[in-house]
């Protein structure tokens, strides 16, 4: 569906709740269960994929009439591999300590399916500015939603809020959440959560 | 470290203890969307076995043969995911022209495969843990197969739980992450096994 407008704020607001990439697309699990222990760590790689997510959208959108459209995919991945690259090496000069705790998951954000999704989906049929707005509304959604699991998972696993004591020394953490199956347990509540919203909303 | 302990180590640290979808969530995509039949869950549990195996050989040769010798491991995911995606498609071909019994069976996961994160991760984790060519081969297999031996379980108990009588808000895709929750929380008491 191409959109004709040339600045469309709806493009901007569809990735928050809906097209939600985590909740309604269910695309990109694998960073926003694995990394989302902490508070900080989560952020780190929403404001990761935010940028690669904007920045590959944006010379996607602009080199989309000049690509042949059976070579687009090896295109789009290199494309998407070096703003990958680039926000790896960035992290690894700027934040040592969070790149370190990203670890394996940030290369990886390379296959993430929300970025080729996008990219395939929206940019390469849009113009310039929608193509950013719709990055940065994705990128965004996604954020927002690594960020609710992990304050979730933080403040029930550990009783910290970005490293800060907030729930006092005789609050008995549940270690649970902070391990793997925490997050699974979080996510599946969280769509169940959506579920039915979406059905009241429907109701109405 | 990893890469001192023995091959059998090795490939049952990768299978069970560090089980790369329950413990590590990598390869969630496909898990939770193919995972609703069994007989699918074999294709592309198979399918991955083979494409880990070979695709993290041959990028662990293109790393420590092209892109060391001329320091150019910033380059690594560029050349790894292309290495994949490409080998990827030559297989399909290949399967596809020699083997059409196999491609009828298999053939429609392989394109499914060039955006499963396991593989790739695989390719990373094997480079970072510094393992030597052999040790790179054991600690692929036990990660694909790990994947493999979950899903197939993980499709099994989804195939039940369609006809149990649970919360109208839990249906299809919370429920199988609660499930996966308690699979994770079975996987986690593998730790004690022993130490790496």
């Amino acid at each position: 569906m191409e959109n004709k407008k040339l600045f469309d704020f709806k493009v901007f607001l569809n990735g928050i709740w809906k097209e939600n990439p985590i909740l309604f697309i269910m695309l990109g699990l694998c960073p926003v269960l694995a990394v989302s222990g902490a508070v900080r760590d989560a952020l780190g790689m929403g404001i990761a994929v935010i940028f690669v997510l904007t920045g590959s959208n944006f010379v996607i959108s602009l080199i989309r009439k000049i690509v042949p459209n059976h070579v687009r995919i090896p295109v789009f991945i290199v494309v998407i591999a070096t703003f990958v690259t680039i926000t790896d090496y960035i992290l690894a000069a700027y934040s040592p300590q969070i790149h370190k705790n990203l670890g394996v998951y940030l290369p990886l954000i390379v296959v993430n399916c929300i970025i080729l999704g996008r990219a395939e989906g929206f940019a390469s049929k849009n113009n310039v500015i929608n193509s950013i707005l719709d990055g940065l509304g994705m990128g965004i959604g996604f954020t927002l939603i690594i960020f609710i699991i992990s304050l979730i998972r933080e403040i029930l696993g550990n009783g910290t809020f970005f490293g800060i004591n907030i729930l006092g020394t005789n609050f008995n953490p549940f270690l649970i959440m902070i391990m793997p199956p925490g997050a699974f347990f979080v996510i599946g509540f969280l769509i169940a959560l959506k579920q039915k919203i979406e059905k009241g909303r429907k109701k109405c | 470290m990893l890469n001192e302990a023995n091959l059998f180590f090795i490939f049952l640290s990768a299978f069970l203890i560090n089980n790369i979808l329950l413990i590590r969530f990598l390869g969630l995509c496909s898990f939770i969307g193919i995972s609703t039949n069994v007989k699918s869950s074999i294709g592309m549990g198979i399918a991955v076995v083979f494409v880990t195996v070979m695709a993290c050989s041959l990028s662990w040769v293109v790393y420590n043969f092209l892109l060391v010798p001329f320091g150019l491991e910033y380059l690594r995911t560029t050349t790894f995911i292309l290495t994949i995606a490409s080998f990827v498609q030559f297989e399909e071909m290949i399967i596809r022209k020699k083997l059409p019994t196999l491609y009828r069976a298999f053939g429609i996961y392989l394109p499914l495969i060039t955006t499963n994160c396991a593989i790739l991760a695989s390719a990373f984790l094997g480079i970072d843990y510094k393992l030597s060519f052999i040790q790179n081969i054991f600690f692929s297999l036990g990660i694909s197969s790990g994947y493999c031996f979950v899903i197939i379980i993980f499709a099994t108990i989804r195939e039940e739980i369609e006809i149990a009588p649970i919360p109208e808000n839990f249906k299809g895709i919370p429920i199988a992450f609660i499930l996966a929750a308690l699979m994770s929380l079975a996987f986690l008491g593998f730790k004690g096994l022993f130490k790496l």
